[in-house]
């Protein structure tokens, strides 16, 4: 019984390794590859390193191992969280992954057709993985969602899913369905198109315009306070007073709360576009006919 | 004559990327009639204020989307474009 208990400890540490790990690991490139700066700093993602491929060379930047690294750390978080349920009494750590679990739920089943009462995963997924990745910027990395290629990749792959539930029914019934009135067809086609387009720069959009947001007015604030304060000798004329305060709710609103909404609105989104686009009256005839 | 030319376009690039956030004004106006209807509704019907929260946060994000478009052709106008435009300038001149 004992070895059992000091097993279960042990592995129960190696999640919490794996949850901090790869955070710590991404601030260790950062610091060690990061290329010293003066004042104003708005630039993309640090470019790793570049793999030799056939048509494009492929750039291995601070965003890709960021958001795998974030992976990383939300897959040991769920493996903490529901670590030993199901054996002997329920935790504390087991009420809140069945309190997520069954939020999750209730949001697929509120908003989505009957058919896909199996989407919860997969939208969780989006949401945490959303939601992670612009918290990641607390820690001072580059958060992976201000940067377009990362989130396109996400919009692209719901794009997918709609086109897939909206051509169940066969690929006639996807072409009837953009010319419902015939006149109309080519508007039809570029708001389809404009739909994963639109979605990557929502969220990435915010996400940046947070970014420079805050940064000018950290910049701001630093000229602000070297210009009142130059008067006060030695090293305290240098001490930037100005900049305590405000950068931090700034940060509040645009890192957390904007952060989180979007990932809320990527997610919700996402839920709408697919239920929307899947005919389900004409679904369920065929369902009836092959019977 | 090279420096009038470069110093044309970069000062063309941030007037344009000013220009181009006057779209600004639009999801502007929008939110501010969305949460108005917001608070009226709130105010009729005390009760279902998180529903309403939730679905007025939602639209006002959608509303911000063109915006966010004219922020990122501003963005694109400020650090990306400059560079191409004077590297298309020096093409040519060669």
């Amino acid at each position: 019984m004992k070895s059992e208990s000091r097993r279960f400890r042990a592995v129960d540490i190696l999640y919490i390794l794996m949850m901090i790990l790869p955070l710590v690991f991404c601030i260790v490139l950062k610091v060690l590859t990061k290329p010293l700066s003066e004042g104003i700093d708005i630039s993309g993602a640090l470019v790793y390193f570049t793999i030799k491929m056939p048509i494009q060379d492929l750039p291995v930047t601070e965003s890709q191992v960021n958001s795998l690294m974030v992976m990383i750390s939300i897959l040991g978080l769920c493996l903490y969280l529901t670590h030993g349920m199901g054996k002997g009494q329920l935790k504390t750590r087991h009420h809140i992954a069945e309190f997520l679990v069954g939020k999750a739920d209730g949001l697929v089943k509120s908003n989505m057709d009957e058919h896909f009462r199996n989407f919860g995963p997969f939208i969780t997924a989006i949401l945490a993985l959303s939601a992670f990745s612009s918290l990641i910027s607390l820690l001072g990395l580059y958060p992976p969602t201000s940067d377009v290629n990362i989130v396109g990749g996400w919009a692209i792959v719901v794009f997918v899913l709609i086109t897939y539930y909206k051509a169940i029914c066969g690929p006639v019934q996807y072409i009837k369905s953009f010319c419902d009135p015939v006149l109309l067809a080519p508007l039809n086609i570029i708001s389809e198109v404009a739909t994963p387009i639109s979605m990557a720069f929502r969220h990435y959009g915010n996400v940046l315009s947070g970014a420079v947001i805050s940064v000018l007015v950290a910049t701001g604030l630093q000229g602000l306070s070297k210009m009142i304060f130059s008067f006060l000798p030695g090293f305290l004329g240098n001490i930037p007073f100005l900049q305590i305060g405000l950068p931090a709710i700034l940060s509040i609103y645009f890192d957390v709360f904007s952060g989180l909404l979007q990932a809320y609105i990527f997610a919700m989104l996402t839920m709408l576009y697919i239920s929307g686009g899947f005919p389900a009256e004409l679904f369920n005839k065929k369902k009836i006919k092959k019977i | 004559m090279l420096e009038i030319a470069v110093g044309i376009i970069l000062g063309c690039c941030a007037l344009g990327a000013g220009a181009a956030m006057i779209a600004g004004i639009g999801p502007g106006i929008g939110e501010g009639n969305a949460v108005a209807k917001a608070c009226e509704a709130i105010g009729r019907q005390p009760e279902c204020k998180g529903d309403v929260t939730t679905t007025m946060l939602m639209g006002c994000a959608i509303a911000e989307t063109t915006g966010l478009y004219a922020l990122v052709i501003a963005i694109l106008l400020i650090f990306v474009a400059p560079s191409r435009f004077v590297d298309i300038l020096l093409t040519v001149i060669k």
